[in-house]
């Protein structure tokens, strides 16, 4: 391929202000919401319409150069870091809601739509777009269909992929591919959930329909707070036994609430070992009875205190910790690094016991803020990255929780997607037949491989590494980030 | 419930169809035969019986997720669940009361809950199979948030056994609401799609809609204070027959047995009833009627058990695209034609 040609192509395709060539301007594309893994990109295309994007991609194809897709930036796996002479192209500009379907209870969306935008646009007709992961002010819909985002309403309302409901798919092939729209059932493969969670290495996304629902009537949050962290994953356990789904339900550690409180005062009980964020939503006698119940379930389990938070701002207070949460222990010490293990509920209690073992081993601290409900771990890893040594450290102790989760019967990612920082726990995650599987799969859609290459799928040569050094040392190694 | 693990023997005949270059017809308890047309005495295919392939592997309660074994019948499986006051999530049709897990997944068929409690792939977690090169795959896994990997597991839904042949499966299940009610609306198929729709932009309990000989049927489900909120809000009466749901899901109401094709039209809800003479379910997103296919073109109206072929690729309405890309997905699982190859090949044009 001949650099050159390929720039001039696009600069001939674009307008001026759509193709980053400067190396300053090209700055901020050099990550995505894990900061930690740079890589400075060659060229970011910026198309404002779908012709452009399809136009950037036949450049690509037809010179072989690796195309990788970027929404808002905010990814936590390091999925839409830039590949070594490959092209970022962001869709952030192709922003547009194309159409607010209400007979169908539907909305066509352009990739670049913020998650929180959709469920504004649709307020005042009562319904809303229900994932909401944690960056929803800034990250768009595009993203989340190429991670499969969650958020604290998993439990009850799904992933992204429970809510997405059609897509149109520009392929590296050239092949346009139209899935599902208004209507709920596609005939023949479920692409549709295939593409969910594909990390931009199918295709790009250039129009995503939405299923709307109707805002719940009723909410109510209930704050528990526990003396031992077993008891609080006791409580988890029992509510979803007695019958309950929640719309969310949080778990924050001793650290977690600890900073949380220090940072915006919610009034979280200092003496906790843990507490229990639920929140209930629905009609107003479910959200009564509901209510009723888990108070009672979480006293007799021995929560030692039990706030009810019945009007918006109240429960706004009950919530500012959680959400806070991130922020709050980031001012424990300069960096920290977040995990996204899932485990089977039943072994949580068991799990963080382990965790907290592997913060003595490794004497860095580790503060637990999660989805509780759903299994999804969200150890936060403190370290400092002007001490030499650290940054791997906390990597390489992140590796070791990752595989715990393996062993509980888990998963190495629950919302966060592999990207380029989950490599090498596939490799533990998934067998050499498996891995060429997503291999093959992968070539269905783009035989030449290059949208987003290297992320998501290990080589099996770099399995085979691994598994080597892993007998030889007898525990897996952290990840050498710098291998492509 | 009978508990066998024949996975090791799936493999070894698959293995050995594939050296012989036959095909296997991959058959559970035969329930959804009419749906796949696949005939092993015209096609050569070895029948690989998946029946015998049975048992629960794993069910905690409180993780709401089950791990079946594929020939494990949905029966047994749903009296296990109701024993922890739970359920499947997607009210799968038995069809004569025999079908199977596998089946249910292979198929994607959901009953009446469907717009609200989810789809058949929405409630798988996790897959173990065989692929067409005889090697055997665990994808997804028993917990709720799996993003690891491309989502092999759901892909399986509705591909009718082409990819693979399912051993195990792990499903979300849900708790059984506490309470049930199913009332009756006297109206006629225009009057019920308009409420159906205004009903779905609002919060109500509602699981189930469904329009069916001039009345229309809406179950109710939750809490018994929110039920009884629920239905003075959309009035009717109630309904007697208690298993009306299962008889609708199971085709066992008498419009389901009237002679002529049997067409099943997915549609936008709201979208204008192109035949009035109807059964309306989802909220008015599938709609059954009698008549030739060909009258429909281009409404999403197809006939019912034409096969997995003919639905997916074949039909003169199917997008070219999605046809050479699922061939291509079929070359990636199954490079020999080995699995099912009447309902889709890998290299064939269409």
């Amino acid at each position: 391929m001949s650099r050159k040609l390929v720039r001039r192509l696009l600069q001939r395709t674009l307008p001026r202000h759509c193709l980053i060539t400067d190396p300053v301007a090209l700055k901020p594309y050099e990550t995505d919401g894990l900061t930690a893994i740079r890589q400075p990109p060659w060229l970011v295309a910026l198309p404002e319409t779908e012709s452009q994007v399809a136009a950037v991609l036949r450049i690509c194809r037809e010179h072989a150069v690796p195309v990788v897709p970027r929404g808002a930036g905010t990814g936590l796996s390091g999925g839409a870091r830039p590949v070594e002479g490959g092209v970022v192209v962001g869709l952030s500009r192709l922003n547009k809601i194309l159409e607010v379907d209400l007979d169908n209870c539907v909305a066509c969306l352009q990739p670049g739509v913020r998650n929180l935008a959709i469920s504004e646009a649709v307020a005042e007709h009562g319904l809303y777009y229900a994932p909401d992961p944690s960056s929803q002010i800034a990250c768009s819909i595009g993203g989340n269909v190429a991670e499969n985002s969650g958020g604290v309403h998993c439990l009850k309302y799904g992933l992204t992929v429970h809510n997405v409901v059609g897509l149109k798919v520009l392929m590296m092939t050239g092949e346009v591919l139209h899935l599902g729209g208004r209507g709920q059932e596609l005939d023949g493969y479920d692409l549709l959930a295939l593409m969910c969670g594909s990390e931009g290495m199918l295709g790009v996304v250039t129009e995503v329909w939405v299923k709307l629902l109707p805002v719940p009537p009723v909410k109510k949050v209930l704050l528990a707070a526990f003396a031992q962290v077993s008891a609080a994953a006791a409580a988890v356990s029992e509510i979803i036994t007695a019958g309950l789904i929640p719309a969310g339900l949080e778990m924050m550690d001793r650290l977690a609430i600890q900073a949380a409180e220090a940072y915006v005062h919610a009034g979280y009980p200092l003496d906790a070992q843990a507490i229990l964020l639920c929140e209930l939503d629905g009609v107003a006698q479910e959200v009564e009875a509901d209510a009723a119940l888990v108070e009672r379930l979480l006293r007799d389990l021995g929560a030692i205190d039990v706030q009810i938070a019945d009007d918006p701002q109240a429960q706004a207070r009950l919530w500012l910790g959680r959400k806070a949460a991130f922020p709050a222990v980031g001012r424990l010490a300069p960096d920290y690094y977040c995990m996204d293990g899932t485990i089977p509920r039943y072994r949580l209690a068991e799990v963080l016991q382990q965790i907290e073992s592997l913060s003595v081993e490794y004497k860095l601290r580790v503060a637990n803020v999660f989805h509780a409900g759903d299994g999804n771990l969200h150890p936060l890893i403190l370290y400092d990255a002007d001490i030499p040594g650290e940054l791997e450290k906390a990597e390489a102790m992140g590796g070791r929780i990752l595989e715990l989760c393996v062993a509980a019967g888990g998963t190495i990612t629950g919302e966060h997607g592999v990207g380029v920082e989950k490599l090498d726990q596939m490799c533990v995650q998934f067998n050499s037949d498996e891995l060429e599987q997503f291999e093959r799969l992968k070539a269905a859609f783009d035989p030449a491989g290059i949208a987003n290459p290297g992320k998501a799928i290990p080589t099996l040569t770099r399995c085979a590494e691994i598994g080597g050094m892993h007998v030889h040392n007898g525990k897996l190694p952290f990840r050498n980030l710098e291998r492509f | 419930m009978a508990d066998r693990d024949i996975s090791d023997e799936l493999q070894e005949s698959i293995a050995q169809a594939r050296d012989a270059g036959v095909s296997v017809a991959i058959a559970g308890s035969g329930s959804k035969e009419f749906l796949v047309h696949s005939d092993t005495e015209t096609t050569q295919s070895r029948l690989l019986s998946v029946a015998e392939h049975t048992g629960v592997v794993a069910y905690r309660p409180a993780e709401l997720v089950i791990t079946a074994r594929a020939g494990t019948p949905l029966r047994e499986l749903a009296a296990l669940l109701a024993r922890a006051n739970q359920m499947l999530p997607f009210e799968p049709p038995l069809f004569r009361g025999m079908g199977t897990l596998g089946g249910a997944i292979a198929s994607g068929l959901a009953g009446s809950g469907r717009p609200w409690r989810g789809s058949v792939r929405d409630a798988v977690l996790g897959v173990v199979m065989i692929n067409g090169l005889g090697q055997k795959l665990t994808f997804g896994g028993q917990v709720m948030k799996n993003v690891a990997g491309y989502d092999v597991s759901r892909l399986q839904v509705g591909a009718f056994g082409t990819l693979g042949v399912l051993l195990e499966i792990s499903i979300r299940v849900i708790p059984k609401p506490a309470s049930e009610m199913t009332l009756k609306l006297e109206l006629d198929c225009l009057e019920s799609l308009s409420k159906m729709r205004e009903w779905a932009r609002k919060p109500l309990p509602i699981t189930a809609s469904c329009y069916h000989d001039n009345m229309l049927y809406v179950r109710l489900s939750g809490a018994e204070t929110a039920v009884l909120a629920g239905a003075s809000e959309t009035g009717g009466e109630i309904a007697g027959d208690l298993n009306w749901w299962d008889k609708l899901n199971d085709h066992d109401l008498p419009f389901f047995k009237e002679p002529g094709s049997l067409l099943r039209q997915m549609s936008p809800p709201a979208q204008e009833l192109v035949n009035d003479a109807c059964v309306l379910e989802w909220s008015g997103a599938k709609r059954w009627f009698y008549g030739d296919e060909s009258e429909y073109h281009g409404t999403g109206t197809k006939l019912f058990g034409a096969g997995f072929a003919q639905v997916a690729v074949s039909s003169p309405a199917a997008d070219p695209v999605r046809g050479d890309v699922q061939r291509r997905i079929k070359q990636a699982f199954d490079p020999d034609n080995v699995l099912n190859p009447e309902l889709l090949r890998a290299n064939e044009a269409a």
